[in-house]
């Protein structure tokens, strides 16, 4: 048990002890979410500014969510709305911010490691909403926390990442916290989007999609990220969907016991069939609970970090 | 080498929380709905055995719950986040006397911590205190209503509890220096 980082900006750089002390953490707050009052005052008297550079939805709603329960002021900050459309830097905008006394900042950017370099600039706590293809750390842990809810120990496991892993943050991230914890992380799709290079990270790489989900104990689809691919990868989402997309048929080669998960947004009929994102055997509706539970237990614990920020400086 | 002393064996242990239990039920009559809520560490397995002699004293079962504090303590941003424990308060708190119990009462801000996460589950009746040690050294206007022992000690001294339900080989308070 411990935990002493100002930040949160990736998963790599994290113990296998230091995201169990997340996981542990978040399972105290999920219990405050089920309250008659969901809120406590952790974070009362804090400002934290939501920096949400790069478009996103349910991962700034879940972090508002999260920052409100802790009873933190909250300022929201969108591009469209900023002066960084008027030519400011980040580092202007970010330090104009701070200049209000905000004590958390939590981006969102289209560029890797924004985040880190927030954290060099600033004296705030700065979290990691997702760094262009880099790093998506709560999505990682609250994937985490949602398997450990359902399979005990994590340690073991097989995991089969499926889908768009070059352009995945989320990806990255999972396969650093799942291997840190002990499980066997395959990753398949087709090979433009699943190169070999992966194998350096510590897992399988396969592009046969009946055998990467032949033993796997948890299935984790990703959504193919048109927005940060710059020529087409795959000749088109019809021959994605009937080469790699989930469907019924492909289910039922699996074990009885293996569960689906996805981060979202669920392009139903490319990646996953409809019946199947709704089945009992989908964690998706899980995972955006247990994701507010994750955040509030991040902020709570770097909150109380002040230790040097080991990754910060390479 | 920090020296230590026991302050309390096993038996003394037993014997003092046989008498805070028969001073709960003094201060308490039979029937006043009255529930136990322990702070871990500690104060959770406290809870449990006093719940134990007072359910036979008054022949009927007296609720334990568990209250964690460290989301609503003071000093959240001064120190490393502290470890979270699960809070299950299996009963609703509303017009009930709760009896908060914890190991050590020191700076009081625990104290004040848990009455204000207790508030978060309703509106009991009553607040009643009962910890094992009193060490002194208050920075808040707390008082225990019920105590095992009073220990004066110095600002350097720990006091440690230890209870074979936590995994110890035998329950003691220790004094270290």
């Amino acid at each position: 048990m411990s935990w002493n980082r100002k930040h949160l900006l990736d998963i790599e750089s994290l113990t296998a002890d230091e995201i169990l002390t997340v996981l542990d953490t978040a399972r105290a707050f999920k219990a405050v979410g089920e309250r008659a009052i969901k809120k406590v005052p952790a974070l009362r008297g804090k400002t934290v500014v939501n920096l949400f550079i790069e478009p996103s939805t349910r991962t700034r709603i879940s972090f508002e969510l999260a920052e409100q329960r802790l009873s933190a002021d909250i300022i929201n900050f969108t591009a469209e709305a900023s002066s960084l459309k008027k030519g400011e830097t980040l580092k202007d905008t970010a330090r104009n911010l701070e200049a209000l006394n905000a004590d958390f900042i939590v981006m969102r950017h289209s560029a890797s490691g924004a985040a880190h370099f927030l954290s060099r600039v600033l004296n705030a706590h700065v979290v990691n909403a997702g760094d262009g293809a880099h790093e998506h750390p709560t999505q990682a842990l609250l994937d985490a926390f949602t398997i450990r809810e359902h399979k005990g120990e994590i340690a073991g496991l097989n995991v089969t990442i499926l889908g768009d892993i070059l352009y995945s943050r989320v990806a990255r991230s999972d396969i650093w916290a799942l291997t840190k914890l002990g499980a066997r992380v395959t990753l398949c799709g087709p090979s433009t989007l699943v190169p070999r290079t992966f194998e350096q990270m510590g897992c399988r790489v396969t592009h046969d999609l009946e055998e990467a989900i032949r033993d796997a104990d948890i299935i984790n689809l990703l959504r193919i990220q048109h927005e940060r691919q710059r020529k087409t990868m795959f000749p088109s989402i019809n021959e994605y969907a009937q080469l790699f997309g989930l469907n019924k048929a492909r289910l039922a080669k699996t074990k009885p016991d293996a569960l689906i998960m996805h981060p979202g947004p669920v392009n139903r009929g490319v990646e996953i069939d409809s019946e199947i994102a709704d089945s009992p055997r989908s964690l998706i509706l899980e995972q955006v609970t247990n994701g507010l539970a994750v955040r509030m237990a991040v902020l709570f614990l770097v909150n109380g970090g002040k230790g040097p920020q080991e990754v910060a400086g390479n | 080498m920090p020296e230590s002393t026991v302050i309390l064996d096993a038996v003394a242990i037993q014997r003092v929380l046989t008498r805070i239990a028969h001073e709960i039920a003094e201060r308490n009559e039979v029937g006043a709905e009255v529930v136990l809520i322990g702070i871990p560490v500690g104060g959770d397995h406290l809870a449990t055995r006093l719940s134990r002699i007072l359910s036979e004293i008054w022949k009927q079962t007296v609720p334990v719950g568990i209250l964690d504090v460290s989301m609503h303590r003071d000093d959240l941003d001064q120190r490393v986040a502290p470890k979270v424990h699960p809070t299950v308060i299996p009963f609703d708190v509303t017009g009930k006397t709760v009896v908060l119990v914890d190991d050590v009462l020191f700076s009081g801000r625990t104290t004040r911590a848990a009455m204000d996460a207790l508030n978060d589950f309703g509106r009991p009746r009553k607040i009643q205190l009962a910890v094992l040690v009193d060490r002194g050294h208050r920075d808040l206007p707390i008082k225990a209503d019920f105590i095992g022992k009073n220990v004066p000690t110095s600002l350097e001294e720990k006091i440690c509890l230890l209870l074979v339900e936590a995994g110890s080989a035998r329950d003691e308070v220790i004094l270290k220096k």
